[in-house]
């Protein structure tokens, strides 16, 4: 148990606290991401997004949630009933379980205690949200079999090919970061990326040769969360609504509420793998010390989802063969280009 | 970085991974057999952690639970399951199988009873920092020809499937 300084206890009344903050922060922002897509779609397309609900429409979010819970939440006759209540379930608590590797920053003091802002940092934290994202693949896919129908399991099928594609390409990007930073803590890759050139240029990750990498991930995260131009998943015009057609009410919910923590959650770490995480100017009193950098961090991964918004905006979707080559015949060879030269810049400076 | 509990979490993976992997062989349904595997391999992958091989623990993850499996899914979704749940399985090759399995029981008792010696009493601990660096320099320095050879042989079996796959150009 890494306690530092800290009683057992103490530890694990601050894991809870920052257990319930963190999935708290996380639930609404995923409510809130949903509102900022509607409204900057919405403006991109010419219209108002939603207004009706609160000013600007910030109560949205709330009024969708109960709409929610009240639907009929019916199962359909002839579905595998036990996966079928399984995949939902297995897809939002993978997409819950990935963000409780992801530090917000630096240790603050409370009370004379020394609290790392993250609920757990392990030494191979990326590899563990590599292995959850990939088991959170099964959500997907068994949603899409257990429903028998044959829109759901096409759009089952293809969610687990695609998936399984791009996570190769993802993982590969990841590996220059890797061998730039030396560690697989997140924690330490972020403190790695701390400092500037000339007093003005962040040493980021991707200022560090690593923009061919960030451009690969940011390419993969899309496809691994099922965005456009890479939902094809559930391509409607196709598929009617892919893997979970079948799905109504909450558990329908559920999968929505994954797909926006996953999104969240690969915007977090694109910010530390590649923009130095909560690095910035810290100034001021010490509670703007402990504050800014949560500020800084969270700045990035709004950055990262208006750009998520800003894409869905504009790009039309894949067809299903241009997806696929793209991934092994695009993606792919440039990952390890880039795995390679890095490697041997790194070994030839050391 | 003691782990908590040892013995406990050791009888209860061993135990996860024995009874998903005995529901692998007896369930009906391809799919359900398919689940089952995961959940061995996910259990396996917490033995390892127990072992003080955090990156094993991950790639075990991310390579057979998560990658491989997908692939086993995939291909046994696209099965027509009603059918193939109505013919007969277990062919007659029972009596085969079970003296192949008895033999590889024996195998692993004899190497249990008499080659006891061979394996370290304890195995050496690696500090958790250490450890990808550790495992890194073992496949490419110590180990570098066996896993040379093995990449060959997968580069082999991936050759293969491609022929075969492909269409006969006539």
């Amino acid at each position: 148990m890494p306690t530092g300084n800290l009683s057992v206890t103490t530890f694990v009344i601050a894991s809870i606290i920052k257990i319930a903050i963190v999935l708290w922060v996380l639930l609404t922002a995923v409510a809130y991401t949903v509102w900022l897509e509607r409204k900057v779609v919405g403006h991109i397309q010419n219209r108002w997004g939603p207004t009706r609900v609160g000013p600007f429409g910030l109560l949205q979010p709330l009024a969708d949630g109960l709409k929610f819970i009240f639907k009929e939440d019916l199962t359909p006759p002839y579905v595998h009933k036990f996966l079928y209540i399984l995949a939902p379930m297995l897809a939002l608590s993978m997409s819950l379980i990935a963000i409780c590797l992801i530090p917000f920053g630096n240790s603050v003091n409370i009370a004379g205690m020394n609290i790392p802002l993250q609920i757990t940092d392990t030494n191979i934290a990326l590899l563990i949200i590599l292995g959850i994202t990939s088991i959170a693949v099964y959500g997907v896919a068994l949603a899409g079999w257990s429903s028998n129908s044959k829109y759901s399991l096409l759009g089952g099928l293809r969610a687990s090919a695609q998936m399984i594609s791009y996570e190769v390409a993802l993982g590969l990007s990841l590996v220059g970061v890797l061998i730039l930073c030396g560690t697989f803590s997140l924690h330490g890759i972020v403190e790695a990326q701390t400092g500037t050139w000339f007093g003005f240029i962040p040493k980021w990750n991707i200022f560090k040769g690593q923009f061919i990498a960030f451009f690969i991930y940011i390419m993969a995260a899309y496809a691994e969360t099922n965005r456009i131009p890479f939902d094809l998943p559930e391509a409607e015009t196709e598929l009617v609504a892919g893997y979970h057609t079948e799905y109504s009410s909450m558990k329908f919910a559920m999968f929505f509420m994954a797909e926006y923590s996953n999104m969240v959650t690969v915007a977090c770490l694109a910010s530390i793998l590649f923009l130095g995480g909560w690095t910035g100017p810290v100034f001021g009193p010490p509670i703007l010390h402990a504050l800014l950098p949560i500020f800084w961090f969270a700045l990035r991964v709004l950055f990262f989802i208006f750009v998520y918004i800003w894409v869905r905006g504009t790009l039309p979707r894949f067809r299903y063969d241009q997806l696929m080559s793209f991934a092994w015949k695009f993606l792919l060879p440039l990952a390890i280009a880039n795995v390679m030269i890095t490697a041997l810049v790194v070994a030839l400076r050391s | 970085m003691t782990p908590i509990a040892p013995t406990f979490f050791f009888y209860f993976l061993s135990a996860v991974a024995l009874i998903s992997a005995i529901l692998v062989i007896t369930r009906k349904n391809p799919v359900h057999s398919a689940l089952a595997l995961i959940v061995t391999l996910l259990s396996l992958a917490g033995l390892y952690l127990m072992l003080y091989a955090p990156f094993v623990t991950g790639v075990q993850v991310i390579v057979y639970a998560g990658g491989i499996m997908v692939l086993f899914l995939f291909v046994i979704m696209l099965v027509n399951i009603e059918r193939a749940m109505k013919e007969e399985e277990f062919n007659k090759q029972w009596i085969a199988g079970l003296i192949a399995s008895l033999l590889l029981g024996g195998l692993f008792l004899a190497v249990y009873f008499k080659g006891r010696a061979i394996f370290p009493s304890e195995f050496t601990k690696i500090p958790e920092q250490m450890n990808t660096q550790q495992v890194g320099m073992l496949i490419f320095q110590n180990y570098l020809l066996p896993f040379e050879i093995a990449s060959l042989l997968l580069l082999v079996a991936i050759v293969g499937a491609v022929v075969m796959a492909k269409k006969k150009l006539s």
